[in-house]
């Protein structure tokens, strides 16, 4: 048996490489499937319980076997023959990915076929070292695709996780509170950007438009770093609101915060500044004509 | 061309700019206020500018250039009621229309304007 022909010219409808791993799966799905498990719980990555890993198992198993035998060229892992297994791979990175697995665990999920894999061709292939080689390297090719397929598609979903908590983030991080009579309050907290700057910017312009608010105090006690970026921002929101007629104490500048400011060389002269919201709270009642006194006291 | 209405309350002017801005209303506007807080003696104009939404840089260096000529002719102006849109902007824009006097609306506005005009001493 002379099997000597050139790699990777995957034409015919199943080559003689494909069928050597058709074979191999056909031959005993069960046990094959049983090694594979042991495998991944041999590289210590099967974190999931052994039920979920067993699914995953047979319908990654499934559609793999059914790709080959629908005649999917494994050279050529894009194309439409490979759609089911693409969606078996990304459900399997998705759930892994809301489980909190790693990117590597998840992968190596996909890469424990190999062994088995490979054992099992060997003693399929004989002593042809050229059948053997050749069959070696359709799979393993195949195998390494599934698994960057795996990896890329648990990439992409934890950035869409990451993407919907930032904008969550964005959303719960801005409130404007009513202190008092005509003084509202923006508790800022965490890192100041642009986008994040200009939400507050609006929303806090438009409760001084609604409430008539002529003092507004943004505290930044929860913002955890200032630089010159993040001050200019500071300084343009206190621009805008003295353009709309009101004005603006800065509070919560904790003393490190202050010190990186001066070290900057931050002008934030011409802005009202105190170190805690309730000094800005005592100064905002007081230019209000209010006088606090404790009662009976 | 339009020409924006200057109206007399005692001793102050009361500009209410209504339509959106051209340049020209702009220039205009500014030699008409100039020229009749020179005729009438008036030590405060009040711009109430609630209704305009869009403005350039242009209108924002006008707003300043107004509030200047008034200052040099003895008299405080107030810009009042000006859209949170229009702040962003003027800010992004890199105008914080230094020196300008800003109020939330016309009454606050007229508050700035009787307080400035009793530290003149009546």
């Amino acid at each position: 048996m002379g099997y000597a022909r050139p790699l990777g010219n995957g034409g015919s409808p199943m080559n003689i490489e494909v069928k050597a791993i058709v074979d191999v799966l056909e031959a005993a799905p069960e046990r094959f499937r049983q090694d594979w498990l042991s495998e991944v719980s041999k590289s210590g990555s099967a974190r999931a319980t052994s039920a979920t890993a067993e699914r995953d198992v047979r319908a990654i198993f499934d559609a793999l076997l059914g790709g080959l035998r629908a005649g999917a060229d494994p050279g050529r892992f894009e194309d439409a023959g490979w759609h089911p297994l693409h969606n078996v791979l990304a459900a399997l990175s998705q759930s892994r990915a809301a489980q909190g697995s790693s990117a590597g665990e998840t992968s190596q999920f996909v890469m424990a076929l190999k062994r088995p894999l490979f054992v099992d061709l060997r003693q399929h292939t004989g002593n042809d070292a050229q059948r053997l080689f050749d069959a070696l390297w359709t799979s393993s090719l195949l195998v390494d695709r599934m698994a960057q397929w795996t990896a890329d598609t648990y990439q992409r979903s934890r950035e869409d996780v990451v993407q919907r908590q930032q904008e969550e983030l964005l959303e719960l991080s801005t409130p404007v509170v009513k202190l008092w009579d005509g003084v509202l309050a923006v508790p800022m907290i965490g890192t100041l950007d642009s986008s994040r700057t200009q939400l507050v910017m609006e929303s806090l312009l438009q409760r001084i438009v609604e409430t008539g608010s002529e003092l507004a105090i943004i505290d930044i006690t929860g913002v955890p770093t200032v630089d010159t970026l993040v001050a200019q921002h500071l300084l343009k929101t206190v621009t805008a609101i003295r353009l709309m007629g009101a004005d603006c104490i800065i509070s919560g500048i904790r003393p490190q915060i202050a010190q990186t400011i001066v070290h900057l060389g931050i002008d934030l002269q011409g802005i009202t500044t105190k170190a805690t919201l309730a000094d800005a709270l005592r100064l905002a009642m007081r230019s209000a004509g209010y006088t606090v006194t404790r009662a009976g006291g | 061309m339009d020409r924006i209405p200057i109206l007399r309350m005692g001793r102050s002017l009361l500009v209410t700019i209504q339509v959106d801005l051209q340049d020209r209303t702009a220039v205009a506007l500014q030699e008409d206020l100039s020229a009749k807080i020179e005729e009438t003696g008036a030590d405060g104009v009040l711009i109430d500018i609630s209704a305009l939404e869009i403005v350039d840089s242009f209108v924002g260096r006008m707003l300043s250039t107004i509030s200047g000529i008034a200052r040099v002719l003895d008299a405080t102006v107030v810009v009042v009621g000006m859209q949170p849109a229009v702040a962003i902007t003027l800010v992004e824009l890199g105008l914080s229309l230094e020196g300008v006097r800003t109020a939330l609306n016309v009454e606050r506005g007229m508050a700035v304007l009787r307080a400035a005009q009793d530290r003149r001493g009546g």
